[in-house]
């Protein structure tokens, strides 16, 4: 097992150097080149942010000689000074925005797994039936529908119509007098919406998934065996079935990780929530090319990790992969 | 009658016998009605300022209301729905044709020329496309031109993995020696013999390709970083909903209909084209 991990890790290496030389090419086949694209269409760079830009780069240093500069600063995190008015360093930007995002989604992940692998399961044992039939239609229907649309819909029917949730930020305006349980509940009222829309593109996904990977499992001997011992159905298709049509999910969870980071720009610009997705948006309005690449490149190193997690969770949970 | 319009005319039948496929292929024809002929369904023009006329709920002169400048929605929506038909076939246009490439090359030569290409497909896919798509159009100016290249050349890593897949298994069967028995070169085998077996699989993959084109440009729009106003697109329209969230709730309502209509449509003639293509793989 241990070597199977090893190696894996091993393969995520040339990815990373990839990573590093993809986003290093981007921001040097920018029109004109890193300083260019900042100065002819960026006005909020000032002479010294360019000045201060140049050095970052090397500009004067030949090709090879600046990509194991950029390799080193990447090694360390280091993405150098935004553009906007603060200047600060983009890294501080990005940690202080990452947790909110983080919360988002694993609660929205939480809420997938809740929903879809239930539906999932029901639809596939009592195949054909009314229930299999609307939850396909409800996914076909879940496929189609623009997450941000959706945002929009609700923010009519609860937060206009209804008034029963706030449709932007984090906290209300009064939320530093509020006790800590007031606060608690102000933060939840805030999250509901993003965290069921955040959630609402992979619940289709996941259930159709659970689907199939449990009409496929229920095809199989074993399960015939389990009933032909006469245990009852519950048994068969809880204790037998569905552990083994789980599995695959734990790869599902892992591979999802881009989408999430890419509906997390739309859901946090709609519902005002000051996250890396929001920040990412902010960034490419202002052409604040520093803190692009930078959230750029975490995004792929979060994409690559969560690649990993997969393949490592999934070998942990069948021992015909890491033999095979 | 040869062998292969027996083939078509099988799959065809099978396709339209799938009640769902053939809505969703319905759902399209009258989309590419509407772009061919929008004055046949609105009435009026999509850019006319009418200032004495903003924000008004859908009524009989203006079926699907009127915006924050007083334009038609309904005239807008169906203008709109040109936007989203170029943007969906031109972008699927150069993510299949550079994923053919790619896959034909990487599959048919294998070695170094297989590796170096698919460690490229690795390296992008390590990307998360929306963050990919965002950070290069911040180095362009937004236009409909920029957002088609950018969203063909960023999806087309899932067809050259399709095609590579398919080629490697087509380039051991036996027709493939009967040819190269024959003498045919490199160039007539890919053309001839590899490439129309990969043709179902890609016209699937194509297929909701389109669909996924269209939700992505609709969501750069509503993000102001799509299609430019004045130009009508479903997802500008719905950042004036968003703008106008607590006056008009039309403006939300009717271009993201138009949106799930459509996608909804080309996704189920995907599903429709996979399961006549290949009857085994049916309801799953």
């Amino acid at each position: 097992m241990l070597r199977y991990i090893a190696r894996r890790v091993l393969l995520t290496v040339p990815l990373l150097v990839g990573i590093s030389l993809v986003s290093f090419l981007m921001m040097h086949m920018a029109p004109g080149g890193p300083i260019g694209a900042g100065t002819d269409l960026n006005p909020k760079a000032t002479a010294e942010s360019r000045a201060r830009l140049k050095a970052y780069y090397g500009l004067d240093q030949p090709l090879h000689v600046q990509y194991g500069r950029w390799l080193g600063r990447m090694a360390t995190l280091d993405f150098g000074d935004s553009f906007s008015p603060d200047g600060r360093p983009v890294a501080e930007k990005i940690k202080e925005r990452i947790p909110i995002t983080l919360t988002i989604n694993v609660l929205s992940m939480g809420l997938i797994f809740l929903v879809a692998i239930p539906v999932g399961v029901y639809s596939a044992v009592r195949k054909g039936s009314l229930f299999d039939r609307i939850s396909t239609v409800a996914v076909f229907t879940g496929f189609a529908i623009p997450t941000f649309w959706l945002a929009l819909l609700m923010m009519i029917l609860f937060g206009v119509k209804l008034g029963w949730l706030p449709i932007s930020g984090i906290s209300s305006l009064d939320y530093e007098s509020l006790g800590t349980l007031g606060k608690i509940a102000d933060r939840g009222r805030h999250l509901v919406l993003p965290v069921l829309l955040a959630g609402f593109g992979g619940l289709a996904g996941m259930s159709r998934y659970m689907r199939s990977n449990m009409l496929e499992v229920i095809r199989q001997d074993y399960v015939a065996t389990a009933r032909a011992k006469g245990l009852p159905e519950r048994t068969v298709v809880f204790r037998h079935a569905m552990r083994n049509a789980l599995l695959p999910v734990i790869t599902i969870l892992g591979l999802s990780v881009p989408d999430l980071l890419g509906g997390s720009v739309i859901f946090e610009t709609i519902f005002a929530i000051p996250g890396m997705g929001q920040l990412f948006y902010q960034g490419v309005m202002s052409r604040d090319y520093p803190l692009i690449m930078g959230i750029l490149t975490i995004g792929a190193f979060l994409t690559l990790l969560g690649n990993l997690l997969a393949d490592v969770g999934y070998a942990l949970a069948d021992p015909r992969i890491r033999q095979g | 009658m040869s062998g292969s319009r027996v083939i078509g005319r099988d799959f065809a039948r099978r396709l339209l016998r799938n009640r769902l496929a053939a809505a969703g292929g319905a759902v399209i024809l009258f989309f590419f009605l509407v772009s061919a002929l929008p004055g046949l369904f609105a009435s009026h023009e999509p850019n006319r300022i009418d200032i004495v006329n903003i924000l008004r709920p859908p009524s009989g002169a203006h079926p699907l209301g009127t915006d924050d400048l007083g334009r038609d929605v309904l005239a807008r929506v169906v203008y709109g729905a040109r936007v989203s038909l170029k943007v969906g076939f031109v972008a699927v246009g150069i993510a299949t044709a550079l994923g053919l490439f790619v896959g034909l090359l990487s599959g048919f030569y294998g070695g170094w020329v297989d590796a170096v290409l698919m460690r490229f497909v690795d390296m992008m896919l390590c990307f998360p496309t929306f963050f990919l798509i965002l950070s290069v159009i911040a180095f362009l100016e937004p236009s409909i031109w920029n957002i088609m290249a950018v969203i063909g050349l960023t999806g087309w890593m899932g067809v050259a993995r399709l095609v590579r897949a398919e080629t490697l298994s087509l380039k051991e069967r036996d027709f493939v020696a009967a040819a190269r028995a024959q003498g045919a070169g490199d160039a007539r085998i890919i053309f001839r013999h590899v490439l129309p077996n990969t043709l179902a699989p890609i016209l699937v993959a194509a297929t909701l390709g389109v669909a996924g084109a269209i939700l992505t440009e609709s969501a750069l729009s509503f993000l102001g970083i799509g299609v430019q106003p004045p130009t009508p697109s479903w997802g500008n329209i719905l950042t004036t909903g968003k703008d106008n969230i607590e006056f008009a709730w039309w403006l939300s309502l009717f271009p993201g209909l138009a949106i799930l209509v459509t996608v909804l449509g080309y996704n189920l003639l995907g599903e429709g084209i996979r399961d006549a293509a290949d009857p085994r793989l049916k309801g799953r």
